[in-house]
């Protein structure tokens, strides 16, 4: 087991590692020099030009050697500098990815784990259900084949504009401020719903889906025959089917995460919603650079350790792995 | 053979062909059970339905993507009607002719993205599968690093950067971040076929390593090379559109997440342009709905064990 945790650490130490060296390759390799696409916005004196370029290749860390300048760049970073903001300026990039990063959690935490477990058992009810199989499955599969941010708008436009029963833009009302009194929770709620209800049945329809073909598979499966010829009900082979088939999803959980933060990304941008998303969304429309490579790392930085956490829960829930732990003890 | 060299007469009548394609197909098992699984046959239907609809759909427009087309209020004028089947923008552009044209793009990337994600995805899963022990560790170990990343974020840091954006660079920029899904599978599939007996034999008549990669283990999985083409098809897809969602599409011309952020920017949706934001994605989504079916159906008729006989 200590090998099975040292040889995922690895790989998601490799992982951020490339993420970071990916935002110090960005700003000087690719073609398109992000301190000249700035000046470029600027208007006035030529000396004020200087001054502001040379401001701006102190920012981006573009003086001295590239070995210099990389190991800057990882130092600042280990203190927890993430640089500033070049619209809103002083301000640290660090404290606004922190005000965002709740809604992030906020959203896609009770999202996530909701459709996983609703889909599960909706799943495992279709791999054995006809009628469900044939009149939900084919929606579901819909669902799926949605881009998160279509489904977003199709929400929006029946929720929060043709019903009218949501709002929609914010976390929370213009005049309203954070508080813990019911009546803010309330505001709070009212927004925060549709972009949790499009994750969560996205995500319902993705890990339906799962299911079912795994149940479909394990039913027929030989064991399961050998119950069957054994005269055991069909419920315990049920049983059997779905505490099998639920293995699968929880790696599919770990490898499905990316995508799902990705589409959380675009559906933030539809709803107006706060969180890592809009503010990437921002930053690029504002070329607001250290943000975008802010919230970037963060973000991965989110995936990589709910991957972590849901290795350690596989670790539990497989008794291969688990049992294997005790013998080496 | 035989029926051809007899000179049938009927094999010139429509049902004497039907028939004759019918008996070449049955020969070919594979292919008869595809063409006679429900499931391929909806998808391959409903994706032609819209590969037609973006090839076609062009020539039934009279206006440019750029082009005012006419405006009006959403109750009265910009409404889908006969003239402007899905409705005119606030700005006055014709949005079928921009969902069109924004198709095309979108189908093009995900040809050029997808053929670039598989290729790389079946180099890497060869050879890791085929050479196994460290080689096979530290492509995996890639693969998993690639796979544990979101696709979207790293997309948008580069193409971020990026300051002119062809259709061509998008599906190389995708490509290059999507394939780790096609070297998962293939590895898998290599690990289980280089056992076999024809492998061997190969190996012991000294063919080179390219060539038995090719050649005895590459060709035995076609289908299953093109059902993970379709896979990453899709994946580009999504991607791309994600992309162009938030304004990092190509640079020049009209793609269809451009059209549906405008949509979003100009809030549409609250001041009653549905067919703007909604109409464009419909498209989508019913060409990523057919292929799911699709290769449902073709996992059917290629995984004996999951027929409905």
């Amino acid at each position: 087991m200590g090998k099975y945790f040292g040889k995922k650490l690895i790989i998601y130490i490799i992982t951020f590692f490339i993420a970071v060296t990916i935002n110090w390759l960005a700003p000087r390799f690719i073609p398109g020099d992000p301190v000249t696409s700035l000046l470029a916005q600027y208007q006035g004196p030529a000396a004020g030009r200087q001054m502001l370029e040379t401001r701006l290749r102190t920012l981006f860390g573009l003086e001295g050697s590239l070995i210099q300048q990389y190991i800057n760049f990882w130092a600042n970073l280990l203190r927890g500098d993430l640089g500033r903001s070049i619209l809103q300026f002083p301000r640290e990039v660090s404290e606004i990815v922190k005000n965002n990063i709740i809604y992030d959690i906020a959203v896609l935490l009770p999202a996530i784990s909701l459709s996983w477990i609703v889909g599960n058992k909706i799943g495992a009810m279709a791999g054995e259900n006809e009628k469900i199989d044939r009149y939900i499955m084919p929606l579901f599969y819909g669902f799926v084949s949605s881009p998160y941010f279509w489904f977003a708008i199709i929400v929006v436009f029946v929720f929060a504009h043709s019903l009218g029963w949501f709002p929609t833009a914010r976390a929370y009302g213009a005049g309203v401020r954070p508080a813990f009194t019911l009546n803010f929770i309330i505001v709070f709620l009212r927004h925060w719903f549709l972009p949790f209800f499009t994750m969560f049945l996205v995500g319902l329809g993705q890990w339906s889906i799962g299911m079912r073909n795994m149940v479909i598979y394990e039913i027929e499966s030989n064991y399961a025959n050998y119950l069957r010829s054994l005269g055991a009900r069909q419920k315990l082979i049920r049983n059997y089917a779905f505490r099998n088939g639920v293995l699968p999803q929880v790696t599919g959980l770990a490898i499905q995460l990316g995508q799902i933060v990705s589409g959380a990304i675009t559906v933030q941008v539809v709803f107006d919603y706060p969180g890592l998303g809009r503010l990437m969304y921002q930053a690029v429309q504002q070329q607001d650079f250290f943000v975008l490579q802010g919230a970037f790392l963060s973000l991965i930085l989110m995936v990589l350790a709910a991957n972590f956490l849901i290795d350690i829960i596989y670790m539990f829930i497989d008794p291969r792995i688990r049992l294997s732990y005790s013998e080496e003890e | 053979m035989a029926e051809e060299k007899t000179g049938n007469p009927e094999q010139y009548t429509s049902q004497g062909i039907l028939k004759t394609v019918f008996s070449r197909l049955k020969r070919n098992e594979n292919l008869y059970l595809a063409f006679t699984n429900p499931k391929v046959v909806f998808g391959i239907s409903l994706f032609s339905a819209v590969l037609l609809f973006a090839l076609l759909g062009p020539y039934f427009t009279e206006y440019g993507i750029n082009e005012f087309a006419g405006i009006g209020s959403p109750a009265s004028r910009a409404a889908p009607s006969g003239e402007h089947p899905f409705g005119l923008t606030m700005q006055g552009y014709d949005v079928f002719t921009r969902t069109v044209h924004g198709l095309r793009a979108t189908i093009l990337v995900g040809f050029v993205g997808g053929l670039i994600a598989s290729f790389i995805g079946l180099i890497i899963g060869l050879i890791a599968g085929y050479r196994g022990g460290m080689v096979d560790e530290f492509l995996m170990g890639l693969t998993n690093v690639f796979l544990t990343f979101p696709q979207l974020p790293i997309l948008i840091v580069v193409a971020a950067y990026l300051p002119y954006r062809g259709i061509i660079h998008m599906a190389v920029l995708v490509g290059l971040v999507i394939w780790p899904w096609t070297a998962r599978a293939v590895r898998s599939q290599t690990m289980s076929l280089k056992n076999e007996e024809h492998v061997a034999l190969s190996r012991i008549s000294a063919n080179s390593t390219p060539r038995i990669l090719i050649e005895d283990i590459a060709a035995n999985m076609f289908s299953y090379i093109f059902m993970v083409f379709i896979l990453q098809y899709m994946g580009t897809i999504m991607a791309t559109v994600g992309l162009e969602f938030l304004g990092l599409g190509p640079t020049r011309g009209v793609s269809l997440g451009l059209v549906m952020q405008h949509a979003v920017q100009s809030g549409a949706l609250y001041l009653g342009y549905w067919w703007w934001g909604i109409l464009p994605g419909l498209f989508l989504m019913l060409m990523i709905f057919s292929l799911y079916f699709l290769n449902t159906g073709m996992d059917e008729v290629f995984n004996p064990e999951l027929r409905e006989l």
